[in-house]
């Protein structure tokens, strides 16, 4: 453990071992924010470089996954949406938070381990990585959420949809913090696991596609039986996802004890995560 | 407070191997499992783990640095000294003892780290300059400072991937150097760049200190130890064994005879069975007082002896070493029965122990690390045994001619020729 003193503009570093839970040590984060604008401003430069298309990769992404599953859930299997949206936009809206979700979820995970020579070499606060690669993907959901409001006009024109911007829009920012809230939990439990096991490189794929699935992205939460609601709502991504919909396409609101549980499974993600990377924090020079 | 830096008891253990057996519960066996692959993976590449599952990186050491000292740090591979410097820079931490640090510490542990090899020299200077703690408007108002230490030039909008390491390196030296710490971290980037840009680094380093900042200077060039600092400190085997002005840390631990270090023993498992009738034993060198010693002065004779067993008669034998430097480039070959009144008298050898000596003269080799090859062979009848990088030994050249200029030479030799000038 080391604390900064500032005392007549001079610092007294302090170090000596941790002894059970750390601090968070928020100052130090403080100190290092410029660090975490840079981290996030290099991946974005480096991202897309030697690539073709460039910066449309963050709008395919979504959008080709979103034409897949128009074509096999939407149009073959005939998937019922809420309020007879058009299955398109029903699941792009659903995409797009979770895009967001996995993309912070694989980045934040692998930061540690990817950033090795960093971790070994110098002194930062390690908690900057896995919170820039979380704040990282909110530039390619930005583009990817202009691709929407394309679509809504388009829907609003050949009919089956109408597109107003009301009230509801205000929510939408808690909804994605609550999908990056819930990404940074989990990443930080599975980035300091990462350090030691490998395993987690390849639980990682398996755990996004395990989400996506658990989560309301091709199909309506509605179709879950009543009874089981509560604990569907245990993962937070139905929260975020049902709160899209509701604000976006007006689908029903959520607010209510299901989305209660999830802020508070995400909270309860975010604060074990953060305990648990203090803890492992210090041997993650000696162990990565 | 009057010192800058303190530390008190410091002690790092880490774990190695496997943890003691025995009690577990069912989680513990579950990541046990999981760790498995991992800990195979990590076994091979390093050395297998002792019989006790923990060893202690430093052990106890304790010193003060006052404000403005520049401090040598001396001590072979492995002895504690990135441990020390790791714990320093907080990149990882101590398991016993405390440190007490006034001011900011800047660490040219490792430059170039967090570059990317896509972005171009400006945006990595930002970069850069970021992951070592500096601010943006820090950066900015030193960036042209840096730019022309780095003697980037024209090149600072290309991506870096496209510099040669010269350049890469100028660049990634030219941020660190500028971070202006109070306290600076030198560890070995001295190796770094050409005659040129080294001697810079120099005196960068002694205007640092000569601003009042306080440098912990670590290398294996006892030269620059000595020219760089007055006062070092010794690290052997995770202890401090020695702190006194750098000429007699110097001396102490280039006399210091590293029992372990310096010999290379086979073990019976270790003799091929077709070598026999030959069976290695030890291979040394001694410095002139006849200790084995792992690191020999340039300007001292060097003793090299192989000893050996014949199990039953052998007729020419020849028992020689090849002399490489450490990356490989041969340096000489030499057999004990070259001189041909030698191979007559050791024509038929009996069976018995031996040990073939030879003196490396001094003024021979150059500073740098070598190698040695053994080789036992009857020629162009067999080849008994041959094993490569049996030993490797550090050359230092305090002493040696022309060290009042302070600048590498190129070269495996460092010959003390006789030089006449006449005025014409």
């Amino acid at each position: 453990m080391s604390t900064e003193i500032t005392r007549h503009e001079t610092k007294i570093i302090h170090i000596k071992p941790t002894q059970g839970w750390a601090s968070l040590n928020l100052r130090d984060l403080w100190t290092y924010r410029e660090l975490i604008y840079f981290m996030i401003w290099r991946d974005l430069k480096v991202r897309y470089k030697q690539t073709v298309l460039g910066v449309t990769w963050a709008i395919l992404q979504p959008f080709l996954q979103m034409v897949v599953f128009s074509i096999f859930f939407g149009y073959l299997a005939g998937m019922p949406t809420d309020n007879g949206i058009p299955y398109p936009i029903f699941t792009y809206v659903a995409l797009l938070p979770f895009t967001l979700f996995t993309k912070a979820l694989n980045d934040a995970s692998r930061s540690l381990v990817g950033h090795q020579n960093m971790v070994t070499k110098i002194y930062f606060p390690r908690l900057i990585l896995p919170l820039s690669s979380v704040l990282g993907g909110i530039v390619d959901f930005g583009l990817a959420f202009i691709v929407l409001i394309g679509l809504m006009i388009y829907y609003s024109i050949t009919g089956g949809f109408h597109f107003i911007i009301n009230a509801a829009w205000l929510w939408l920012p808690f909804f994605i913090i609550l999908a990056l809230v819930t990404a940074l939990g989990v990443a930080l439990w599975l980035s300091a696991l990462y350090v030691q096991y490998r395993d987690v490189g390849y639980i990682l794929p398996f755990l996004a596609e395990l989400f996506k699935f658990i989560s309301p992205v091709v199909y309506s939460s509605t179709m879950i039986p009543e009874q089981w609601q509560m604990l569907y709502s245990i993962n937070p991504m139905v929260g975020v996802v049902n709160g899209f919909r509701w604000a976006l396409l007006g689908a029903p609101s959520p607010i209510g004890m299901g989305l209660l549980v999830s802020t508070i499974v995400a909270i309860v993600l975010l604060a074990s995560g953060l305990v648990y990377f203090r803890r492992m924090e210090r041997t993650f020079a000696d162990t990565i | 407070m009057s010192a800058i830096i303190r530390v008190e008891h410091l002690s790092k253990r880490y774990r190695i191997g496997l943890a003691p057996q025995g009690y577990r519960t069912l989680s513990e066996n579950i990541t046990h499992a999981m760790g498995a692959p991992i800990r195979a993976i990590r076994r091979v590449q390093t050395p297998a783990p002792d019989a006790l599952d923990t060893i202690y990186a430093l052990n106890d050491v304790s010193f003060d640095v006052q404000k403005g000292q520049v401090l040598g740090i001396i001590g072979r591979n492995g002895a504690g000294k990135s441990t020390l410097l790791k714990i320093l820079s907080r990149i990882t931490e101590p398991t016993e003892g405390e440190i007490w640090i006034n001011g900011r510490v800047g660490s040219l542990l490792e430059v170039g780290t967090g570059f990317h090899p896509e972005l171009t020299g400006r945006e990595n200077i930002f970069l850069n300059g970021a992951i070592l703690g500096m601010k943006r408007s820090e950066i900015a108002r030193k960036f042209d400072e840096i730019v022309e230490f780095s003697e980037i030039g024209q090149f600072i909008d290309t991506p870096v991937k496209r510099y040669s390491s010269g350049m890469y390196l100028r660049l990634a030296f030219a941020v660190a150097a500028h971070l202006e710490p109070e306290i600076l971290v030198v560890d070995e980037v001295l190796a770094v760049g050409d005659a040129e840009f080294q001697r810079k680094c120099l005196g960068k380093m002694s205007d640092v200190a000569q601003q009042g900042r306080t440098v912990l200077f670590v290398s294996h060039n006892m030269s620059a130890i000595l020219r760089l600092t007055q006062e070092s400190i010794v690290i052997e085997k995770g202890q401090l064994v020695k702190r006194a002005p750098s000429a007699a840390a110097v001396d102490f631990y280039l006399s210091a005879g590293h029992s372990s270090d310096g010999e290379r023993t086979w073990g019976s498992d270790e003799i091929p069975l077709d070598a026999a009738p030959f069976r290695p034993v030890a291979l040394r060198i001694r410095g002139p007082k006849g200790t084995v010693v792992e690191t020999v002065r340039s300007t001292e004779p060097a003793v090299v002896e192989f000893e050996y067993e014949l199990t039953s008669p052998v007729t020419g034998l020849r028992v020689g070493i090849y002399l490489n430097t450490a990356r490989g480039e041969a340096v000489f070959t030499t057999f004990d029965t070259d001189d041909p009144l030698m191979f007559e008298r050791f024509t038929n050898r009996n069976p018995g122990r031996y040990i073939s000596r030879c003196i490396i003269p001094p003024d021979t080799l150059n500073s740098g690390r070598y190698s040695l090859n053994v080789n036992a062979s009857s020629y162009r009848i067999r080849r008994y045994f041959a094993e490569e990088q049996a030993l490797e030994f550090n050359v230092d050249i305090t002493g040696a001619p022309g060290m009042h200029w302070p600048e590498p030479r190129p070269g495996v030799t460092r010959p003390r020729l006789e030089w006449k000038i006449e005025a014409l």
